[in-house]
């Protein structure tokens, strides 16, 4: 146990590749919104992700914990195809949206990404007004059909987001000006507005405060009812508040997946045990 | 829920293609804007080169040349004086005479006589004061022939217009053409064109002055740019406090560098001509008038390379004991070399080009002999093809295209030699 | 002496006193070791060499200043009465200005006479006399004070810091020549266009609709004097900017988007230079590109359409002028626009907004600070743009709008005016200054925003 802990960092990596039999687990669950199978991705020539794969279930919030630079947003950016924008990312294997193949070449990624929305980790507000930013979704793909119809949804939208009876006054003020918690609060609104089926987020509560991640943490919550969510989290007690499901990701592999209390209280791999109990993370 | 995510999903397929075309449209935007750049570039560069390159030879005709003494004029004398003062042209004329034996009338005399160049002349006086022994002797020489011969012999005076539409007449080009038969008419590479300074007739006229008058005055600018450029940024990076004067040093050193050059011109005809009495069309002038327009560039590249010194190594110096002043020249210093360098570089081919702020201070003056230091007058590169340009001979125009090449030659030889000295120095900390 | 000659003597005396402080220094009776002096000996060599060099440089440059004027005082002394008489300070100065050619041995304006050559010999002897006394009492000053540094040397002294001290003084001076610069371009500028401001009302100059300021050569002309009304200046350099950022602004935009939002790398590297090459093209390219093959063409095909263009058209300097500033305007936007985050971008395309939606209405308006920071620093170049307009706009003050027309400029007329002979009391002349004055402000104000503009956008980013 000693030896292993003041291994080098290179030695306990060559250990998991070796050892490594394969995802603890039930990584299936019954009428999956999104299936990932042997997904690899490379970066030029570094392999962020190794042969993983996960389904997601419909109305249920999966959190994705490990180690940073374990490969987590990584896959995470896979599902909507956000890694397109990166030159050198190349991805393998097969993720499924209800049953159709989103890495198909003839599939687009416009509706794609409209039917998974992603909300990033460091709250990024268009320089616009607040009614502008929950407005560019609708407005780009044309669903609204007049201005009443626009300002319903932007209403809907911020109502979902527990932002509307804070920002009711002050629609067209900067969306910039808001308290960080707010404007993570008008990204997730800016997201919903689009009505996505999944919603994709990557920790994104890091960049706030221990209230404004509770309003978060609750409004997840409630968005459970009507999308699914992935969320991308440094926190396990995050993860174990907010989620149903959790899968622990090591140096690019999916190590563990089960019920977050499962995973929490009873975990079945070592390595999700050492993260779990604070051994290194 | 899920009837909604579908017309959703209906409503943004509904305006897809609308918006993929729209997204071509705005990529085919793009792709123009920079072939329009490109193509400019290209016209550009095609329509001076192709103006400009048959400058570099000139038409010389190759004629028997008998160094008469009775013609000269000089009966037995051989000292300096009289074999300057000798009448050279009689030898061009007598030998053009042999030629063209029919040529008889004083008119057309006249014209046959106009095809050699009129710095033929000069150029036989030359060989005769080199060497007193040629009188009496017969040699072969190649003399440079005239702009219209020379226009004519390169394809560019059209054959095919009417007599009166052409600068030479029929009888003009039979003799040319009888020349050309004779196989004494060649395109001999145009060395005056890069030793002589100017003068009105094109097939006399070179950059050499010019380029000696840009030599004079960019030494001015960088024997007074680079030490007071540097200095002012080692004071304004490294010792100046933080306060409202160095903001407006600051302020102030931005704006210069945007302050239009003609304004500078001016500055240097107020200051330098008009109150210090410094003489006109001097190259020294138009240093120190290029010194202040190129002193923003060298200042605030100089900082940028200063600021990428990492403070760490100030730190070690200071450590050990070395004062401000070792740390910055010691240590500081060493490392922002060839940054600043590089911003000198760039400067100074910002002031070879500069042309408006020397018309201001009068180098715009017709200069025949080449300055022989920064005081004697002369004019600059890019200022004579200013006065060139306004030329109307057409041959004018293609030494214009030429002297435009050899200034685009030096600029990009200069700013090639920037980026090699940036890469070679180009260091991450 | 020269005083060129004499400043290279300093420069070997200093390095001669260099030379004796840090022997002294070495040589310095009862000293054990060199590390029981307070400094290096080098310090005392350049200590010694400080003393040597600085106050003669300082006192030769007094000298040289002032030297002139007290010949010329002493000169207009002793003119022949036969000479000054019943002359106004202005004739007299104009004779000045011949015996100054004389001595030089240029040519003057006027017929010369024994007394005026006379003069030009004396004017000469007296400049020896100034010469001379200079490089005695210079070069005495020289050794003079070489001698108390060379004096002051001790193991005590802290040469090290006074060195210092002194470095520091010449940094502080030579960044003070940038703000120099600034106050003698305003009052160089100013103080003509006052003097010329007293000769022509400043409302006239302002807004007169009549420019024709050749007839005003000589006094005695008829309608001598003159018309100085601005206004059709500012029109056609109005206009000839206008048409170069109608040219420039969309293309280089454009240029700048694709570049550094669509490009491949291979592009990227090989047309950024290209474009950027137009850039280091000096602006008499430029001018002569517009006169020997825009303008013909635009002629050309204007005619063509049976519309009658001048050979010296606003389109062709405004377009050439265009081109010129292409790269000046993609290198700044590509700069606004790759400062602006990644994460802006990645928010839109998460929504399922195109790419081209995304530059259009998260990018562009993120960058439009910057942007229209750039486009102000690009209208106060064409503004003040020379080369170009003198060689391919013309010298006719039109007022017109019609870019197939010949319009003229402020700098055009300024080169016009100035460039030949002058005399330096014609309103004619000292318009030219009074037009850079009204050009450096409308530059400098254009300046100041536009930095304070791209500033503040930096700010917001960083």
């Amino acid at each position: 146990m000693i030896v292993e802990k003041t291994a080098p960092a290179e030695d306990a990596s060559q250990v998991i590749h070796a050892n490594f039999g394969g995802t603890v687990g039930d990584l299936t669950v019954a009428e999956p919104r999104m299936t990932a199978r042997n997904v690899n991705v490379h970066y030029a020539d570094k392999h962020a992700i190794i042969d993983v794969s996960l389904d997601i279930g419909r109305h249920e919030v999966v959190a994705l914990i490990g180690p940073s630079g374990c490969g987590k947003s990584t896959f995470l950016r896979c599902l909507n195809r956000m890694n397109d924008t990166i030159d050198s990312c190349r991805v393998s294997g097969e993720i499924m949206l209800d049953g159709q193949d989103i890495y198909d070449k003839k599939l687009d990624v416009v509706p794609l990404r409209a039917r998974v929305g992603m909300v990033f980790q460091k709250p990024n507000p268009f320089p616009k007004s607040i009614y502008d930013n929950v407005a560019y979704g609708p407005r780009i793909h044309g669903l609204a059909e007049d201005q009443s119809a626009l300002d319903e949804m932007v209403e809907d939208s911020l109502r979902r987001a527990g932002l509307w009876d804070e920002v009711k006054d002050r629609l067209q003020q900067p969306g910039t000006g808001l308290s960080g918690g707010q404007q993570q609060r008008l990204c997730i609104a800016r997201t919903i507005a689009v009505s996505p089926e999944v919603i994709l987020m990557d920790e994104p509560c890091s960049a706030l405060d221990p209230i404004a991640t509770a309003k978060i943490e609750e409004l997840i919550d409630e968005l459970r009812q009507n999308f699914t969510i992935v969320i991308v989290t440094h926190s396990m007690q995050q993860a174990a508040r907010v989620s149903q499901r959790t899968g622990y990701f090591h140096l690019g592999r999916l190590i563990e997946v089960g019920k977050t209390d499962e995973i929490f209280t009873n975990p079945q791999h070592k390595l999700t045990e050492d993260y779990i109990t604070g051994r290194f993370g | 829920m899920a009837d909604r995510s579908t017309t959703t999903l209906d409503k943004v397929n509904a305006s897809l293609a609308r918006r993929y075309a729209k997204e071509r449209r705005f990529r085919r935007m793009g792709l123009v804007a920079i072939a329009t750049g490109l193509l400019f570039v290209l016209l550009l560069f095609t329509s001076i080169i192709s103006n400009g390159y048959s400058a570099f030879w000139q038409t010389h005709v190759k004629l028997d040349i008998t160094f008469n003494a009775e013609q000269l004029g000089i009966g037995d004398a051989r000292d300096f004086e009289a074999l300057s003062s000798a009448d050279y042209a009689a030898l061009v004329r007598a030998s053009l005479k042999e030629i063209f034996p029919e040529v008889r009338e004083r008119k057309e005399r006249r014209k046959l006589y106009k095809m050699i160049s009129t710095g033929a002349p000069l150029l036989l006086r030359e060989m005769l004061i080199n060497d007193p022994s040629l009188v009496g002797s017969h040699h072969a020489i190649w003399l440079p022939a005239d702009d219209d011969i020379d226009m004519l012999v390169k394809g560019q005076i059209d054959r095919t217009l009417p007599e009166s539409a052409r600068r030479l007449n029929d009888q003009v080009v039979g003799w040319v053409d009888r020349l050309t038969e004779n196989g004494v008419v060649a395109q001999l590479f145009n060395t005056t064109f890069f030793t002589a300074g100017d003068s009105r007739e094109p097939e006399l006229a070179g950059i050499g002055g010019a380029i000696t008058g840009s030599f004079y005055a960019l030494l001015v600018t960088l024997l007074l740019a680079f030490p007071i450029g540097v200095a002012t940024a080692i004071y304004l990076e490294e010792f100046a406090p933080k306060n409202r004067w160095t903001d407006l040093i600051e302020i102030n050193i931005n704006n210069l560098a945007a302050v239009p050059s003609i304004v500078f011109g001016l500055l240097g005809l107020a200051l330098f001509i008009n109150i210090a009495g410094l003489p006109r069309s001097a190259p020294l002038v138009g240093g120190l008038v290029l010194t202040l327009m190129t002193l923003p560039t060298i200042i605030i590249a100089s900082r940028a390379a200063l600021k990428s010194v990492p403070p760490s190594i100030r730190e070690a110096a200071i450590g050990i004991g070395a004062s401000k002043m070792q740390t910055v020249f010691h240590h500081v210093l060493p490392q922002a070399l060839p940054g600043m360098l590089t911003g000198t570089i760039i400067g100074m081919a910002q002031a070879l080009g500069e042309t408006a702020p020397l018309l201001m201070i009068g180098m715009v003056a017709f200069v025949v002999d080449i300055p022989g230091g920064p005081l004697d007058p002369s004019t600059a590169l890019p200022v004579q093809i200013f006065l060139w340009a306004d030329s109307p001979e057409r041959a004018f125009v293609e030494r214009t295209s030429a002297a435009i090449m050899v200034l685009l030659a030096f600029l990009i030889s200069m700013n090639l030699l920037a980026v090699l000295l940036r890469k070679k120095f180009e260091r991450r900390w | 002496m020269q005083s060129t000659t004499l400043i290279l003597i300093l420069l070997v005396l200093m390095a001669v006193a260099f030379q004796l402080g840090r022997r002294r220094a070495y040589n310095l009776p009862g000293l054990g070791c060199i590390c029981d002096l307070n400094s290096l000996p080098i310090y005392h060599g350049l200590y010694t060499a400080i003393w040597c060099g600085i106050p003669a440089l300082i006192l030769l440059g007094i000298w040289s200043s002032i030297q002139t004027p007290i010949v010329i005082n002493l000169l207009m002394n002793d003119l022949p009465a036969a000479i000054t008489a019943g002359l106004t300070p202005a004739e007299l100065s104009l004779v000045l200005n011949d015996i100054r050619n004389l001595a030089y041995g240029n040519i003057t304006s006027g017929e010369i006479s024994p007394e005026l050559m006379a003069a030009a010999d004396r004017y000469n002897q007296l400049q020896q006399i100034g010469l001379a006394a200079q490089s005695i009492v210079v070069i005495s000053l020289t050794l003079i004070t070489t001698s108390f540094g060379w004096r002051f040397i001790s193991p005590e002294l802290r040469a090290r810091n006074k060195v210092e001290s002194v470095l520091r003084w010449l940094l502080l001076i030579s960044s003070t020549i940038a703000i120099l610069c600034t106050l003698g371009i305003i009052f160089a500028v100013l103080f003509e266009s006052v003097r010329f401001f007293e000769m022509i009302p400043l409302t006239d100059f302002l807004f007169g609709l009549q420019w024709s300021p050749q007839i005003a050569i000589r006094a005695d002309q008829v309608g001598s004097s003159g018309a100085f009304g601005a206004i059709p200046l500012f029109a056609g350099t109005l206009l000839i900017s206008f048409i170069a950022m109608l040219v420039a602004v969309p293309v280089g935009l454009m240029a700048a988007i694709y570049l550094s939002e669509y490009a491949s790398q291979r592009l990227r590297t090989y047309a950024k230079p290209l474009l950027e090459i137009l850039a280091g093209i000096p602006t008499v390219v430029y001018g002569f590109f517009a006169a020997l093959v825009v303008a013909p063409m635009i002629r050309d095909s204007a005619a063509q359409f049976g519309v009658d263009a001048s050979s010296e058209s606003a389109l062709a300097a405004g377009l050439v002028m265009g081109i010129m500033l292409i790269p000046f305007i993609s290198s700044l936007s590509d700069d606004v626009i790759n400062a602006v985050p990644q994460a802006l971008r990645d928010a839109s395309l998460a929504l399922g907004a195109t790419h081209s939606e995304t530059i259009r209405q998260v990018v562009i308006p993120a960058a439009l600070p910057g942007i229209v920071g750039g486009v102000l620093l690009a209208a106060s170049r064409a503004i003040g743009e020379t080369m170009i307009v003198v060689m391919a706009a013309g010298l006719s003050a039109n007022l017109t709008v019609n870019p197939l027309d010949s319009v003229t400029t402020v700098t055009v007329q300024i080169v016009t005016l100035l460039v030949g002979d002058q005399e330096f009391d014609s309103p004619k002349t000292l318009a030219a200054f009074a037009l850079g004055l009204l050009l450096f402000l409308v530059t400098l104000v254009l300046n100041v925003v536009a930095l304070r503009v791209v500033r503040k956008y930096r700010e917001v980013y960083e």
